[in-house]
């Protein structure tokens, strides 16, 4: 039971707003002592993994492209076009998207789209444009909430479309473990299942994005 | 054959030029987290383990000392890149669509030619072909030195910071967690817990995968101790439960703690760094309104799903 003092360490170190790469590394010690392993022995099975698990930081190459477009006047482009589209808004734009991004991960293309590829360069630029027009100007912080609603868009679509897709790593992992409890499935059989899920994602994510469009135009009939 | 190798070179090559940007800036903090992690790209498979988890221990010392810095004057003005974007006008969009249609095209195509790619790794492959096509066509047709791309790289990769690693330092804590049966702990308390009803195993086993997972960041890892602990005992052999609703939704309760975690910092942390925000918290609080309620549809949808 000791081990779980690991879990207690992550909780209250991001609760306390230490330095998260701190509280990782502090949880790993805590948890690797309390399961009897010395200070060596759990840096080298840290390392391991950390060498084993390179591939999550793969996705920083496309930085040098989106870097150069944004120089070169990406997202004041994206926020000229909105501007000629009469009923874009910016809950309508998300709301777009989260189909989209539903759609392709539905037919396993989860990388095609995600937050360094297309939200920075484009979802989050369209959609405070868009915002900003409905409301007659945004201050700081509502740019800031704009951009936070991209991010959570993408995900939302990513989460809850991935897993209709039959060879995605989740409907794979749930066979795999049934399998060794005797209960054999088919991927079919579970990716069904996921679709329910996906239409009261849309549902419920989209309903809220319509209220988004609502308080904005609320402000803009303000101003 | 060219496999995951080839992509850890080119990201390690442009790990290298932020650092020497870096240093070139006097910003010594960055210059060794950034090279350290280009030498982590191209020679982590021959540190050994306790290398790497000497670097790993050096690359948390450099982020926790707060030896990380922004640099300064590196963004284009905006005045700049109004002018800029009137000229060239649509073409911008084209290059940007460049990556993810070169990802989607390889994915299909590299699997064709499994003598000469790793079809395993088909995405990630074509995800940096297309990277390089992007910059190519790029560079060529905005006439831009390549060396300005690296720099507007370096401003963004400075922006996000130690946050670029945080995912990659999860993943490897999962590593020490499954170590030490962190998993069977908590499987133990959470079956003692459970309340004698049906209604009361599925709430637990919904409310359980979220929790779980909002604790590991990851639904993956509360999905083998949840399935073991409820899932198969409880819901599916003593109530009779189909296994294919009880597993598929019951991982989707637990993608809706995915949304509420800092944990899960490659989804919810690092997209806060890379937008720019100050709140760092910002993107989990728009995504609260969505993933509660959808967590209690997910647990009404397996008690009638799964128990006709």
């Amino acid at each position: 039971m000791w081990v779980l003092l690991g879990i207690a360490v992550i909780a209250a170190g991001f609760l306390l707003r230490f330095n998260p790469l701190l509280v990782i590394l502090a949880s790993a010690l805590v948890t690797g002592l309390a399961a009897g392993l010395g200070p060596v022995e759990i840096l080298s099975a840290f390392g391991k993994a950390f060498n084993e698990a390179r591939y999550v930081s793969i996705i920083w190459v496309v930085l040098p492209v989106v870097g150069l477009l944004e120089a070169y006047g990406l997202q004041e482009r994206a926020r000229g076009l909105i501007g000629r589209m009469r009923g874009a808004t910016a809950g309508r734009f998300l709301a777009g998207y989260l189909l989209l991004r539903q759609a392709l991960s539905a037919v396993g293309l989860t990388s095609v789209a995600g937050h360094p590829q297309t939200v920075r360069p484009l979802v989050a630029p369209i959609a405070e444009a868009a915002a900003d027009r409905q409301a007659g100007g945004l201050d700081d912080k509502e740019r800031e909430e704009i951009k936070a609603w991209a991010a959570a868009t993408d995900n939302v679509g990513l989460f809850f479309g991935e897993d209709i897709f039959l060879a995605i790593g989740s409907i794979l992992l749930i066979r795999g473990l049934l399998e060794q409890y005797g209960i054999l499935l088919e991927p079919l059989a579970l990716s069904v299942w996921a679709i329910p899920t996906a239409i009261a994602a849309f549902l419920i994510h989209g309903f809220r994005l319509w209220r988004l469009d609502r308080r904005l135009a609320r402000k803009g009939g303000r101003g | 054959m060219i496999g995951l190798p080839w992509v850890y070179a080119l990201a390690g090559a442009f790990f290298a030029a932020y650092a020497l940007i870096a240093l070139q800036g006097r910003r010594f903090g960055n210059a060794a987290f950034w090279g350290l992690l280009a030498l982590s790209m191209w020679a982590g498979d021959r540190i050994g383990d306790l290398g790497n988890g000497l670097l790993a221990l050096a690359l948390v010392a450099l982020a926790g000392l707060g030896l990380m810095r922004r640099g300064q004057g590196e963004e284009v003005p905006s005045s700049e890149r109004q002018t800029r974007a009137a000229r060239h006008g649509n073409i911008l969009f084209a290059i940007a669509l460049v990556i993810p249609v070169t990802a989607l095209a390889g994915t299909f195509l590299f699997k064709q030619f499994p003598a000469l790619f790793e079809a395993k790794q088909a995405t990630l492959l074509s995800l940096a072909l297309g990277v390089l096509i992007a910059l190519g066509i790029g560079l060529a047709r905005l006439r831009a030195a390549p060396a300005v791309s690296l720099r507007q790289g370096a401003r963004l990769m400075d922006s996000v910071g130690w946050a670029a690693i945080l995912p990659q330092m999860l993943a490897s804590l999962g590593a020490v967690f499954a170590l030490a049966g962190v998993g069977d702990a908590v499987g133990t308390l959470i079956q003692a817990a459970i309340p004698d009803s049906l209604f009361g195993a599925v709430l637990a086993y919904g409310l359980g995968m979220a929790l779980f997972t909002i604790v590991m960041g990851n639904a993956f890892a509360a999905f083998p101790v949840m399935v073991a602990a409820i899932g198969v005992p409880l819901l599916i052999r003593r109530y009779g439960g189909d296994p294919a609703v009880v597993c598929a939704i019951g991982m989707l309760a637990g993608f809706c703690g995915t949304l509420l975690t800092p944990m899960a910092a490659n989804f919810n942390l690092v997209p806060a760094a890379l937008l720019e925000l100050k709140d760092e918290y910002g993107v989990i609080r728009r995504q609260v309104g969505t993933a509660l309620p959808l967590l209690t549809v997910n647990i009404m949808l397996i008690y009638w799903l799964a128990f006709p």
